[in-house]
């Protein structure tokens, strides 16, 4: 599928003119669309879901201490969610690049590659 | 049998040291091998940028697992119980940052430093110049705090105290013979073994830290029957504090009763941390620069989903480890061997082996602990020191003083000359500053990272207006702000844990974090720089922007 080198050898002679020009390929823009679409809630959800917990952690202690079982108590499994978010975010986003980044951008790479962008 | 140094008998030193040599030979060995394949600036910078996703995460991990994330959250938590665990949070939420913005952009806009993809739209030399000023000052404020501690590590990790000696030495000239030996062999993984060298040593080097931490959690849990419950209930009473133990508050964002300004300043400081945390691992140059050891945009994202994997599943442990200590060494017992809590982890090691396998299970346990964190040491040393030679070679020496006209052979061999220098500087001043607190130098290269580099690098990959005037006036506001607030804060001067002691007083601003304000305004000086400065570029930032999200014209493996 991909015709770019994957082995040895420099890349081929291409000109900033010619990568330029694909930015404004309505391909690219769809591309960029999708994939800010999915980055950037997800990475601002994320940041204010751990400034929540440094804010809880600072200010509602008596809130974090509640016991839930045993004694683990609603501070440890808040800060335990934020590895769970973490690896999900990692593996959600994982699977996004897999169904709708990685193939397209490859397509877009070979057609500047290949003199084919404009 | 708590006591490690007086139970350390000279027959347990040697089994560590002898793991320390076997450790020495081994990266020795891994160094030659990588060095034998590296010719060209591509080969050094950035090792062939061969790497596949797991090699990458592997080494990203073994870069920055720290001995202070290993040995420094453990023992937080086996004092201080929950607070410990509020750092751990930060260094692994960071990472999401770096997965969705940074990792794959970076890679396909840059070739070898972090100045590369932030220069490509402007004009070189400022930008050039400004950034690698900040990778240098960032790398070179967390390896100084790596290099002071070390010393202290190394006669800890060896049980030697004070009026005691071994080998002929005592405690003053083993600190500094740990500082020189690290030194050397950073020194020789870089200039001998390169990118390639330094990244092979890296994975070795996580395997064996992680690998050693997740053995010990698995036989502290084998103690509880997998309870976590009962572990942390166990923590939390032999710790005297109670329930207290198990909530945040003891450590960081105190409450001072009768002072509510200062417990302001302390709530606003944790606040402050966590920010520089979350924001600046994706801004560390020593971080970045491996995602340039990958072929493609594709395989530097893949890596950082290895890296979480292996961090978070890492701190996980640090948790356990910590608890652990708390429960079954005891603060008293930590404290006497160490009163920052470092020494939690090698002590619980020693009493799970002693109750595995008596004295010799003990003394077996605390060599392999002692050797996961000599491990910890030398990998993260070693990733610092070749970002900075990077950067002096392909930034300062060949980007501005040479403008691009030096080869690539040139600039090998000023980068293996920089990594010497460098090291050299390095061991001289964390001698001399061994009795200094340094702790302060690792949360401030967060802060640097956070307020100079990483909105400056955002901006020239998202913001179309963005230039060289934003660019420098970014990187300089947020490192002078950072550096220049720390200095003003009481980790500098007024208490008597502040660098220069009670004794002098110079602290006016409140926050040991200074990231709450530097960031910002580093933020800000780029933005107000950029829109008062008229050049634009928008075929660059086309490019650019093509570059980041294709690949296309980026370097892939093997080119020469």
């Amino acid at each position: 599928m991909t015709t770019t080198p994957e082995g040895d050898g420099p890349p081929p002679e291409i000109t900033d003119a010619e990568i330029a020009a694909m930015h404004d390929d309505p391909r690219f823009v769809a591309l960029k669309r999708t994939l800010f679409r999915f980055t950037v809630p997800v990475l601002l959800a994320s940041l204010a879901w751990y400034l929540v917990y440094v804010l809880l952690s600072a200010y509602a202690r008596d809130f974090m201490g509640i016991v839930l079982f045993g004694n683990i108590n609603l501070g440890l499994i808040l800060g335990l969610s934020q590895f769970v978010v973490t690896f999900w975010i990692t593996w959600g986003y994982n699977r996004f690049t897999a169904r709708h980044f990685d193939q397209q951008s490859a397509d877009l790479r070979d057609d500047i590659m290949n003199g084919g962008g404009r | 049998m708590n006591i490690l140094a007086q139970e350390m008998s000279d027959s347990n030193r040697i089994l560590t040291i002898a793991l320390f040599m076997v450790m020495v030979l081994v990266t020795i060995g891994i160094t030659i091998r990588g060095g034998r394949s590296t010719k060209t600036a591509t080969d050094f910078h950035s090792g062939g940028r061969g790497f596949s996703a797991w090699q990458n995460g592997f080494a990203v991990a073994g870069d920055y697992v720290s001995a202070a994330s290993f040995l420094g959250i453990a023992g937080t938590i086996a004092l201080y119980g929950y607070d410990g665990f509020l750092y751990s949070i930060g260094f692994l939420v960071a990472w999401i940052v770096a997965l969705l913005l940074v990792a794959e952009s970076l890679r396909n806009s840059g070739r070898f430093t972090v100045a590369d993809a932030l220069s490509y739209r402007m004009r070189q030399r400022p930008v050039r110049t400004a950034a690698s000023i900040a990778t240098l000052s960032i790398s070179i404020f967390y390896l100084l705090a790596q290099m002071v501690g070390t010393g202290a590590l190394v006669t800890l990790l060896l049980g030697i105290k004070e009026g005691e000696t071994f080998l002929g030495m005592d405690a003053g000239s083993a600190k500094v013979a740990g500082i020189v030996v690290t030194g050397l062999l950073m020194v020789a993984y870089v200039a001998f073994g390169g990118m390639k060298g330094t990244t092979w040593v890296q994975i070795f080097q996580a395997c064996v830290k992680i690998g050693l931490a997740f053995v010990l959690a698995i036989l502290v849990l084998a103690e509880y029957n997998f309870n976590l419950s009962a572990l942390l209930g166990d923590a939390a009473q032999a710790s005297g504090q109670g329930a207290a133990f198990l909530e945040p508050g003891l450590k960081y964002g105190t409450e001072v009763a009768g002072d509510s300004v200062q417990t302001l300043w302390n709530k606003l400081d944790l606040i402050s941390l966590g920010l520089a945390l979350v924001l600046g691992t994706a801004g560390l140059p020593h971080v970045l620069i491996r995602f340039y050891t990958t072929p493609d945009g594709k395989t530097a994202r893949k890596s950082v989903n290895w890296a979480i994997g292996l961090i978070g599943m890492f701190y996980l442990l640090t948790l356990v480890l910590g608890f652990g200590a708390a429960a079954m060494v005891g603060k008293e017992a930590i404290v006497a061997e160490n009163p920052a809590g470092n020494s939690a982890a090698p002590q619980l090691s020693q009493v799970i082996g002693e109750n595995i396998a008596g004295s010799t299970g003990g003394a077996i346990m605390l060599a392999l602990i002692a050797s996961a964190a000599f491990a910890a040491i030398l990998s993260v040393v070693a990733g610092l020191i070749i970002a900075c030679s990077s950067s002096l070679a392909h930034d300062l020496y060949n980007g501005v003083f040479k403008r691009g006209e030096a080869s690539g052979r040139q600039e090998v061999v000023f980068a293996k000359f920089a990594a010497v220098g460098v090291g050299a500087i390095a061991v001289v001043i964390a001698v001399f500053a061994q009795d200094l607190n340094v702790a302060f130098l690792v949360a401030l290269a967060f802060a640097v990272a956070a307020s100079a580099n990483l909105p400056t690098l955002l901006f020239s990959l998202f913001w179309k207006r963005f230039n060289t005037a934003g660019a420098v006036a970014g990187i300089y506001g947020g490192l002078i702000s950072s550096i220049g607030l720390v200095i003003f804060s009481p980790t500098f001067s007024s208490t008597p844990t502040s660098l220069l002691g009670e004794g002098v007083d110079i602290a006016w601003f409140p926050l040991s974090n200074p990231g709450l304000v530097s960031i910002p305004f580093g933020l800000i000086c780029a933005v107000v720089g950029t829109l008062m400065s008229k050049e634009t570029n928008p075929t660059r930032f086309a490019s650019m922007q093509v570059r980041a999200l294709t690949g296309a014209g980026a370097e892939r493996a093997g080119t020469h």
